[in-house]
């Protein structure tokens, strides 16, 4: 799993009939530093996140048909966690990457 | 499977309910050398690890077999915790 900050939602009025009613939201995974790496993902929303928030994602996909209760949906990535804290000990400081 | 070492922990009061229990992991992947190898990554622990200890880990759909019949939404878990390694 990998931490992220929610920096966007998307709005598909046509999508696959397994994605309905799945909320999709843009996330920019980052180091637990704050640091962002690699490109923005879209996700599927199985916990009720928000924009600016950081969060949990599993990317894989069975993990990410499971976070949304549709097994064989075609997704890649879902947001199953909201974080609280991270506890580093290899970094002391720890905070959520700017949302865009 | 990979080597690793846990070097925190991650706290998430409102998570999927699947995750309810168990405890998430911030670990480094390591070199053979034992040195810091790539990036660092959030998983399950299926083996009672705690921080500072040297582990292995499985990713991919796999990560949720130790958990079964549980369904848990995970894509990365610690299958054991590594006493030595001979190279």
């Amino acid at each position: 799993m990998q931490i992220a900050t929610v920096v966007g939602t998307v709005v598909a009025t046509k999508k696959h009939a397994a994605l309905e009613g799945a909320k999709l939201l843009l996330v920019q995974p980052h180091t637990p530093e704050g640091e962002a790496r690699g490109p923005v993902l879209l996700t599927i929303d199985s916990v009720g996140a928000g924009v600016g928030e950081r969060v949990l994602v599993v990317i894989e996909g069975k993990a990410a048909g499971d976070a949304l209760g549709r097994r064989g949906a075609p997704v890649d990535a879902a947001i199953v966690g909201i974080i609280d804290h991270v506890e580093d000990t290899t970094f002391a400081a720890v905070a959520p990457v700017e949302a865009a | 499977m990979q080597v690793a070492r846990v070097v925190g922990t991650v706290v998430c009061a409102h998570k999927d309910e699947r995750l309810s229990g168990l405890t998430l992991l911030l670990i480094q992947p390591l070199a053979k050398d034992g040195a810091p190898f790539g990036r660092t990554l959030v998983a399950t622990d299926a083996a009672g690890a705690g921080v500072g200890e040297q582990v292995f880990f499985v990713r991919g759909a796999e990560a949720s077999f130790p958990f079964h019949p549980r369904t848990v939404p995970t894509d990365a878990s610690i299958v054991g915790i590594v006493d030595s390694v001979y190279t």
